[in-house]
Formats: C-alpha cells, sequence, structure tokens
C-alpha cells in the first residue's frame, strides 16, 4: 500500500496532488480537493457544520471515489453518527459491514483519569494505525482531537504528541481532516493551526436579522491556488453543498435564438419574434398588475416546447399558482406530471439569501431546466439589504447565463415613477425589462405595458394595454385620444365616440348631396321654362314675320296680279327674289 | 503475578507499547505498590499493544502507559509512568484521598 502511495506523490504533478472530497462545491473551490495525504484543519464554533463536512468527507470518500476511510470521534459515539448522517441518506452502518468505514469513538473522561508522571499517546497511535491497516484507509478524520484537552490535564506532553501525531498522519500518507473549536482571536481554542499549516478552512455560521447562513472560507492553502472569498454552504438532505459566489468571467457565450414569451403581444412588442435564448428578463409592476401571471405564461411556454422550467416562487405555493392560473385559462398540471415544470416555492425568510442562492444552484444543477422564473425578487430583500440582494442576484445571474438558462425575474415596484424604480439595482443587469405599469382613469384601474429595454434587439416604443381573461393575456393597441392614453372602458368608449362621429359626418355628407341635387332640380326646371318662353316669344315674333311675309307675299302676288294682267303689254322678272327669301324663313 | 481466590481482589491491567523506558518504570513502580498495600489481593496483567492493537479500542486507551482497575468497579484509568505513589493509591482508591 505504501508503494502505490508513494508511486502517486512522485507522480509527473507540476502542482499539489488533491484528494476530491465529493462534497458540491468546495473541490472547485479548493481547484481538486484537499492536500493529498496531508492534514486538513477544519475549525468553526460549535453547530456549523465540521462533523457533517467531515463524515461526509468520509462517506463520500468510500461510495464515490473508493478510498476507505477511519472517522476518529472524539465526541460523538459510533452509533450517534451513524444517526447524524442517517438524515443525509447515508448507511454508515452498512459501510462499516463492508470494511469501508471505521468508526472508532475516543472515550475521554476526566474524572476517571489520573496523571501520574510521564506518558504518550502512543495508544492513540496505535488505535488509529490499527483501524487505518484494518480497512486500508486513504483518508481519516479526528473530530475534535482538541478533546483530549479537557480530558488530560498535561499541556506539555500532549502539544508535543499532537505535534508527533501529525507528522504520523503525514507519514502514513493519508489525507486527514482534523476539526477544532474556533477560539477567541485565533482558528482554534487549542492553537492546532500550528501544527496543521497544509490547508486551513474555516467554517462559519452567522446570523444576521434572526437569519443564519453558513459561510466557509479558506484561510490557507499551502502550494495550491484557491478561492479566497468566503462562500456560503447548506446542509440539506443532500449533505453539503458549498457555493463557489464569485466567478464573474463575462466571458459566456451568447446565443441569437429567439424564443416567445407565450404571449403574442408582448413577441410582437419584441419585434415579433421574443426573447434572446439565454437572457434575462426582469418584469416588473405594482402590486396585482399580473407579474405572475406573465411569469407563468413564460414558464408554460417553455414547457410547450418541450424544454424543462424551475419556477421558484416566494410568495405563492404552487398550487396556489396552478389555481390561479387555470382562472386565466392556462394548465399548467400537464407539465409537471410531465416532469417538464417544477415548482420550488420558499419562503424568503426560511434562510439567508445565501442560502437562497445555494438553493437554487443545487435545484438548477439537478434539473437542468432551459427556463427559470424567480417570482418576486423583491421579497429577498426582507432578508437583506438591498446590495447584498443584488450581489446574490448577480452571481446566479452569472451562473444562469454561464448555463445559457433563461431566466424572467419580477420586481415588485412600489411607486410609479419609473425613473425612481431600479428594482433592486437589476435593471441594469438584465436584457429585456418589461414594465407593467397601471393606469388610474376614470374611477378604474387598468394595466398598460411598456418595453422599457430589449438589448440587441428593435423593440416597440408604445405602450400597450395589458388585459388578463378568462381565455387569457393578451395586449391591445391604447388609445391615443386628443386627451392622452386611454385605456379600459375609457379607451372604449372612445372608440364609440369615434364610431358615432363617422356616422354623423356620413349622414352630413348625404345631406347636403341631396340639397344639390335638389337646387340643380330647381335650376334644371328655370332652365327649362325660360327656354319655353323664349320659344314662344320667337314664335311670337315668327308669327308676326310670317304673317308680314305672308302679307308682303300676297301684296306682291296681287301687285304682280297687276302687272300680269297690265302685261298684256310687257312681263318684268321679279318674281322670283321673293319666293327665296320665303323659303329662308 | 499471583493469583489468590480472595473476596476483595484487585484485578489491574497495564497497557504497554514495547519495552519503552516509561513502561518498564511504570510496571516497576506498580508491582512495588501491590506488594506493599495489596500483597495477596491482586492480579495484573500486562498487555503490549504492539502485539495487540485490536485491545485499545476496548478500554478506551489512548495514553502509554495506562493503568486500568478493572475490578473492584468502578473502572478507574491511571495514566503516565505510576511515579507519584500518593496519587496512584488514591487514584486506585486503596488510599482515600485527603
Amino acid at each position: 500500500m505504501s508503494k502505490s502511495r508513494e508511486k502517486k506523490t512522485i507522480a509527473p504533478y507540476s502542482t499539489l496532488p488533491k484528494t476530491p472530497t465529493g462534497i458540491a462545491g468546495l473541490d472547485e473551490i479548493t481547484g481538486g480537493g484537499l492536500p493529498k495525504g496531508r492534514p486538513t484543519l477544519l475549525c468553526g464554533e460549535a453547530g456549523s457544520g465540521k462533523s457533517l463536512m467531515s463524515i461526509e468527507f468520509i462517506v463520500r470518500g468510500a461510495l464515490e471515489f473508493n478510498e476507505p476511510g477511519v472517522f476518529m470521534a472524539f465526541e460523538e459515539r459510533a452509533d450517534e453518527l451513524a444517526m447524524n448522517v442517517a438524515s443525509l441518506g447515508f448507511d454508515l452502518d452498512k459501510l462499516r459491514a463492508q470494511k469501508k468505514i471505521k468508526v472508532d469513538h475516543v472515550h475521554i473522561e476526566r474524572s476517571e483519569i489520573e496523571e501520574t508522571g510521564d506518558y504518550d499517546l502512543d495508544g492513540l497511535f496505535i488505535r488509529l494505525g490499527h483501524a487505518i491497516d484494518s480497512i486500508g484507509a486513504k483518508r481519516v478524520v479526528l473530530d475534535t482531537i482538541e478533546n483530549l484537552f479537557s480530558g488530560l490535564a498535561n499541556q506539555g506532553i500532549l502539544r508535543a504528541e499532537l505535534r508527533r501525531l501529525f507528522h504520523w498522519l503525514k507519514g502514513k500518507g493519508v489525507t486527514a481532516i482534523i476539526t477544532g473549536e474556533r477560539g477567541e482571536g485565533k482558528l482554534t481554542r487549542q492553537g492546532l493551526e500550528e501544527y496543521v499549516s497544509d490547508c486551513v478552512i474555516l467554517l462559519d455560521h452567522r446570523v444576521i436579522d434572526q437569519i443564519s447562513t453558513r459561510r466557509l472560507r479558506i484561510v490557507k492553502y499551502r502550494g495550491s491556488l484557491h478561492g479566497t472569498n468566503e462562500y456560503p454552504f447548506l446542509i440539506d438532505k443532500d449533505g453539503i453543498s458549498v457555493l463557489p459566489v464569485t466567478s464573474l468571467h463575462l466571458s459566456k457565450e451568447v446565443q441569437t435564438a429567439r424564443i416567445s414569451s407565450g404571449i403574442a403581444g408582448v413577441d410582437q412588442m419584441l419585434g415579433g419574434r421574443g426573447f434572446f435564448r439565454g437572457s434575462s428578463i426582469l418584469v416588473s409592476g405594482t402590486a396585482g398588475t399580473g407579474k405572475t401571471s406573465i411569469a407563468a405564461y413564460f414558464a408554460a411556454e417553455t414547457c410547450r416546447r418541450g424544454e424543462r422550467c424551475i419556477y421558484f416562487s416566494f410568495e405563492e405555493s404552487p398550487k396556489q399558482i396552478i389555481r390561479n392560473m387555470r382562472s386565466i385559462g392556462l394548465e399548467v398540471q400537464p407539465y409537471m406530471d410531465k416532469g417538464l415544470l417544477a415548482f420550488h416555492a420558499s419562503r424568503p425568510t426560511l434562510y439567508g439569501l445565501e442560502m437562497h442562492l445555494v438553493a437554487m444552484h443545487k435545484h438548477i444543477r439537478q434539473f437542468k431546466p432551459h427556463a427559470v422564473v424567480l417570482d418576486p425578487i423583491t421579497n429577498l430583500v426582507t432578508i437583506g439589504p438591498i446590495g447584498d440582494v443584488k450581489s446574490m442576484l448577480i452571481r446566479l445571474l452569472d451562473f444562469l447565463m454561464e448555463e445559457q438558462i433563461t431566466v424572467m425575474f419580477t420586481a415588485l415596484s412600489l411607486n410609479t415613477v419609473v425613473n425612481e424604480q431600479t428594482d433592486e439595482g437589476v435593471s441594469s443587469l438584465v436584457d429585456a425589462w418589461l414594465l407593467v405599469r397601471d393606469i388610474e382613469f376614470n374611477g378604474e384601474r387598468n394595466r398598460g405595458m411598456y418595453v422599457m429595454k430589449s438589448r440587441g434587439m428593435k423593440h416597440s416604443n408604445q405602450v400597450r394595454e395589458f388585459i388578463i381573461t378568462d381565455e387569457g393575456l393578451s395586449l391591445v393597441d391604447v388609445y391615443l385620444g386628443p386627451e392622452g392614453i386611454l385605456t379600459g372602458s375609457a379607451r372604449e368608449a372612445e372608440q364609440l365616440k369615434d364610431n358615432t362621429g363617422i356616422a354623423l359626418r356620413n349622414y352630413a355628407l348625404g345631406r347636403k348631396d341631396r340639397e344639390i341635387s335638389r337646387k340643380r332640380k330647381v335650376l334644371e326646371s328655370k332652365i327649362s321654362s325660360l327656354q319655353t318662353e323664349f320659344e314662344s316669344v320667337e314664335e311670337e315674333l315668327n308669327k308676326v314675320y310670317m304673317e308680314e311675309e305672308l302679307k308682303k307675299e300676297m301684296i306682291d302676288k296681287s301687285r304682280r296680279e297687276l302687272m300680269r294682267m297690265r302685261r298684256e303689254h310687257g312681263t318684268p322678272p321679279e318674281e322670283k327674289k321673293h319666293a327665296k327669301r320665303s323659303g329662308k324663313k | 503475578m499471583m493469583v489468590k481466590s480472595t473476596a476483595k481482589k484487585w484485578e489491574l491491567r497495564l497497557y504497554v507499547a514495547g519495552k519503552t523506558l516509561k513502561s518498564v518504570t511504570a510496571l516497576t513502580n506498580l508491582q512495588k505498590y501491590c506488594e506493599e498495600h495489596l500483597k495477596g489481593q491482586y492480579v495484573i496483567e500486562v498487555i503490549d499493544l504492539l502485539e495487540k492493537p485490536q485491545l485499545a479500542e476496548g478500554d478506551q486507551i489512548f495514553a502509554i502507559p495506562t493503568l486500568v482497575r478493572k475490578v473492584p468497579e468502578p473502572i478507574r484509568k491511571i495514566i503516565g509512568d505510576l511515579s507519584n505513589e500518593e496519587k496512584v493509591l488514591v487514584g486506585l482508591n486503596i488510599r482515600p484521598a485527603q
């Protein structure tokens, strides 16, 4: 065994060889795990999760990395330990039976012990060595060795022996965790950090505003790069998950694919094609403006495409949301049954901001959704200052972008003055911002929707009226009348008024037309009567003329008669001229 | 080592790890006190943990040398080379504490 270990240490590693802990997130922060073959000090106050983290190190080692481990407990008995980790789903007794884990409880009771003269801790070394050899352990936990200090009076011997113990552990080539209680002004009460100098991890359990947050910090890690921040961690039914918080690279891939918002009108406002995939969308508005409905539509639309969606609700329970959405014609239950939609409802005050973040991280990693809805982020302010909420949301956004997950936040705005709304400061971070606003007018309240911003796409600058009906959500163009924007019944009234105006105008036009035609008729009749008059005058004139003509003719005739009678002697040819004239008339 | 079937028998067990100076001193001291105060009423069993490491767990041994008084009950432990006679005698309840 020692041969193979030696081989590993001289393997061509450019950096320190590491032992993965298997604890979610911790290996990322430490860049691969704890220093292999060396002891690590894990310190923290009572109840900060030291024992749990160390036992998880052992159990995961046995289960996931096939590295047997020895857990030497100075505080709890083996059966107590088994019970403690059973809540995390680990069957310690089974692992013990399989010889993958050995638990050795070291019981030290001061009242039973008398010290006289010189001694050493060889007994402990022998026990530990025996335990390690009996199962071929590669991992060792000493939890917490400081109990020796309360059990033994001779501190001089103890300190010397502890120094020897850690050397001995290194010599054994086991990766060890030594836990220690946090002391005043130093990392551990007994100054264990003096002996363990390779890697020190500090656990912290803070309560701010009655909400507790567990944090972890790597105080030192000799020979390795590591995250230096405080990282929140969560203990839940699956063990510990640590969240690497600030990994802002801003180097993520971007997508140009578009996805529908689930509401045709909104898509239309966004250039007709909806949001970018993997973008972040903020829907803000005052209370009761339908933010949750928009979010639910978006979630349902995601599922309708056959993609997965997680809905984090901080206000309503899943059942409430399902019921409420049913009332506007949206059925989400089938998507839940198909496993496409998952609800996670939790009160913001359930745990601290960081814990929420860790919990969301965990759910997102497990479910691998394409879209995430947070409804509403405003409630998180109740558990932390705005600055903290913002930094948490930045980290969440960053994580989601990295994973190419589209996210929709809803936020409650308390005032209606747009400029004052920063919505926890995320409005500058999000890619698209829809604002739903109350428009109070004429004794009723209506909803108007704007696209405040939408990066990288053409979007409408128009206010649309946002209507929630039994059949769902829809957007209609608001009425822009002379009196300004009109919505709701005022809009309808104005439209009616418009229609009336058109009818009236049409009527007026008809009347004018008719009058004109009547006038024309009058004129025409006048013209015809004048004409008739003229005709009669003309006739009269003609009659006079004819009479004169006739008279003249008669005179002529009679003259000619006379002349003919006289011509019995000579004939003048004047007759023809008179005849011609009469013919013309 | 002597075994005597007396009503008030003392069963003592001394845990050592090899023949170190401390172990030898402890055993010598113990034998001396027992001869003086418990003559004929005691048994001393010496266990070398280098040979039987599995026995360390049973008696909760972590320090070497450790003297365990198995009988009479309750179990008492004295760790160290037993150089202080007074402490050993009080510890074993042979002499009441002052």
